[in-house]
């Protein structure tokens, strides 16, 4: 399931800068990712199924960021990993570059909520260790190492340990190393929500920063309204369970944005309204345990080729 | 929460989340001369008492040998060599078991981690044989292979084999599945997950293993020698007991201390140090 293929603009110079951005509006540039009639339910101890995302249908264009909001506990890590192929949708299908998703792999990275990096590697090490399932020599994962570790700004903790670092410099190493796998689709978890105010915001504008030289294709998932505001091209708002998309936003605002900016706060403010009903929902839910009633449902996938797939049952 | 500003920072400015820097490194504090001097005086005081015991003729000396007489055993010992090839033979046979246990025990601890099936049938297994002293393999040791050198290392094996099993299985158990489950995103899979993923993330509990099992070897060792070994330490415990040479006993378990010591010491304590703090497990005590 491994994608071996060797990496684009791999050997074409140190600089991992290569694609330029804008160039093409986006409309017009090839789907990256694309879910369909994605649902996902859960069969807990006692019995009761519950439904944690249902009917997901949302396309994902090269080089575009798209943020998943919603409420805690709508199902948008449960969506980051049936795209990352760590969780099977329940119906569905998820189809990245065209293939259908079966298992984890290389042209998907996640970047987690938590620092995974491994503790007895050093900074360097640990962005060579993936470099290694993609053939590369020593000399090259070294120099690409450097490379991305330059990019965000670490290269003189190249031989420190992850104990060593600061959370938010762990989380740039962990997104040096997504970056260097050069996935097609980063995935992100809620990469900067472990961090304190300061170091989130300084991370935003990297991350943006980053993001515009590379022209890297984005899922980042987030509860975070301002963060998905001040990140995304385009936010998807999840409803509460079962989760859905409510509702789509296009964020047209100038880059860099500072998540502390009039316009980002205004647009924060205009979502905040639509995601309050679902925040008091979930509210309400847990007060008087309503277990789900719309457990069947109806599944339609596409096939590769756009058809309908069968119908399998949730869960 | 979020922060109030309007300007931005500068562009490719080399920046640095958190403000404080990276998390200081553990600083080493050196232990001072003044616990080592106070150790000394306390075994100078033991020492001390034992020849004053010795001097007032309480018990005869074949009973309680004085501290002189044990030190001139000693002398006597490693001057004609046979506490020297007491101290060799017994090491050699120490590393032999011991090694085919880490081997052994770290192969199969990895396994019985990932592998749930295992770990029901073979791991249940492990933990009630465990729980039997490893002189009590002696007698079947003896009848399958003899009372030579094959006996020696399997009771060594034996007696070592279990806890670091035990030990490696715990440690890898405690990995965060995070980490396995990132691993396969970055590609990393098969033998190459367990070399490069499963075993350094269980390394701190494998070395804490191999510590017990090395003093769980050498116990069984000095088990299995006193019984029917020729040669060895646990031999010479045994001629000294034939022989009622007390400060000959006396001197053969000085000389087992200083080298259960001198290894722990040494060797597992500083490699379990070096991986802890290397790994970020160590929390420097005051």
């Amino acid at each position: 399931m491994i994608d071996k293929s060797p990496l684009v603009e791999m050997d074409k110079g140190p600089s991992p800068v290569g694609v330029a951005r804008r160039v093409a509006p986006t409309l017009s540039r090839p789907i990256k990712l694309r879910l369909a009639g994605v649902s996902k339910a859960f069969r807990s101890a006692n019995g009761t199924t519950t439904l944690a995302l249902q009917d997901i249908n949302f396309e994902v264009r090269e080089g575009e960021f798209v943020c998943i909001l919603g409420p805690s506990g709508c199902g948008k890590t449960t969506l980051l990993n049936i795209i990352a192929g760590l969780d099977r949708a329940g119906c569905g299908d998820v189809l990245c570059n065209g293939r259908r998703v079966k298992g984890p792999g290389m042209d998907r990275i996640v970047m987690f909520q938590e620092s995974v990096l491994f503790p007895w590697l050093t900074a360097r090490k640990n962005i060579e260790i993936g470099l290694k399932s993609r053939g590369l020599s020593r000399e090259a994962r070294r120099v690409r190492a450097m490379d991305f570790l330059r990019l965000v700004h670490l290269t003189k903790f190249a031989d420190a340990h992850p104990h060593e670092l600061s959370g938010g410099m762990r989380q740039r190493v962990a997104l040096a190393r997504s970056l260097a796998m050069d996935p097609e689709i980063l995935l992100m978890d809620e990469p900067f929500t472990a961090l304190d105010a300061q170091t989130r915001w300084i991370l935003h504008y990297e991350l943006q920063n980053i993001w515009e030289k590379t022209g890297k294709t984005v899922v980042f998932v987030t509860h975070n309204i301002r963060e998905a505001v001040c990140l995304a091209d385009r936010v998807i708002v999840l409803s509460s369970r079962p989760g859905r998309i409510k509702r789509e936003y296009k964020i047209d605002l100038p880059r860099p944005r500072d998540d502390g900016s009039v316009e980002v706060a205004a647009l924060s403010r205009e979502i905040m309204e639509i995601l309050r009903d679902e925040i008091e929902k979930v509210m309400k839910e847990e007060l008087d345990e309503g277990s789900c009633k719309e457990c069947d449902v109806k599944c339609v996938g596409v096939t590769p080729d756009g058809r309908p797939s069968k119908t399998v049952g949730a869960g | 929460m979020v922060p109030r500003k309007t300007t931005l920072p500068k562009k490719g400015l080399a920046l640095n989340p958190g403000g404080s820097g990276p998390a200081k490194a553990h600083t080493k504090k050196p232990t001072p001369w003044k616990n080592y001097l106070a150790k000394f005086g306390f075994y100078a005081g033991i020492v001390g008492i034992w020849e004053l015991v010795c001097l007032l003729h309480i018990w005869p000396p074949h009973i309680l040998p004085s501290p002189v007489s044990v030190a001139q055993t000693l002398y006597t010992g490693f001057e004609d060599k046979s506490l020297l090839i007491g101290i060799g033979v017994s090491m050699q046979r120490l590393v032999i078991g011991y090694s085919i246990s880490v081997v052994l025990g770290v192969t199969i601890g990895l396994f019985l981690g990932r592998i749930k099936y295992l770990e029901h049938s073979l791991g249940s297994a492990v933990l009630g044989i465990q729980t039997l002293p490893s002189i009590c393999w002696v007698p079947v040791a003896t009848l399958w292979f003899g009372s030579g050198q094959v006996a020696i290392a399997f009771v060594v094996v034996i007696g070592s084999l279990f806890v670091i099993i035990i030990s490696t299985q715990d440690g890898v158990k405690h990995i965060p599945p995070l980490l396995v489950k990132n691993a396969r995103l970055l590609g990393i899979e098969g033998w190459r997950l367990y070399w490069e993923v499963i075993l350094p993330g269980a390394l701190p509990a494998i070395v804490t293993g191999m510590k017990l099992g090395w003093s769980f070897a050498w116990r069984s060792l000095m088990g299995a020698e006193l019984l029917f070994a020729t040669l060895g330490l646990g031999h010479l415990l045994n001629q000294g007991r034939v022989a009622n040479d007390t400060s000959l006993l006396f001197a053969v378990m000085v000389v087992i201390v200083i080298i259960g010591l001198l290894v722990d010491h040494l060797i597992f304590a500083t490699v379990e140090r070096s991986i802890k703090r290397r790994w970020g497990l160590l929390v420097e005590e005051h």
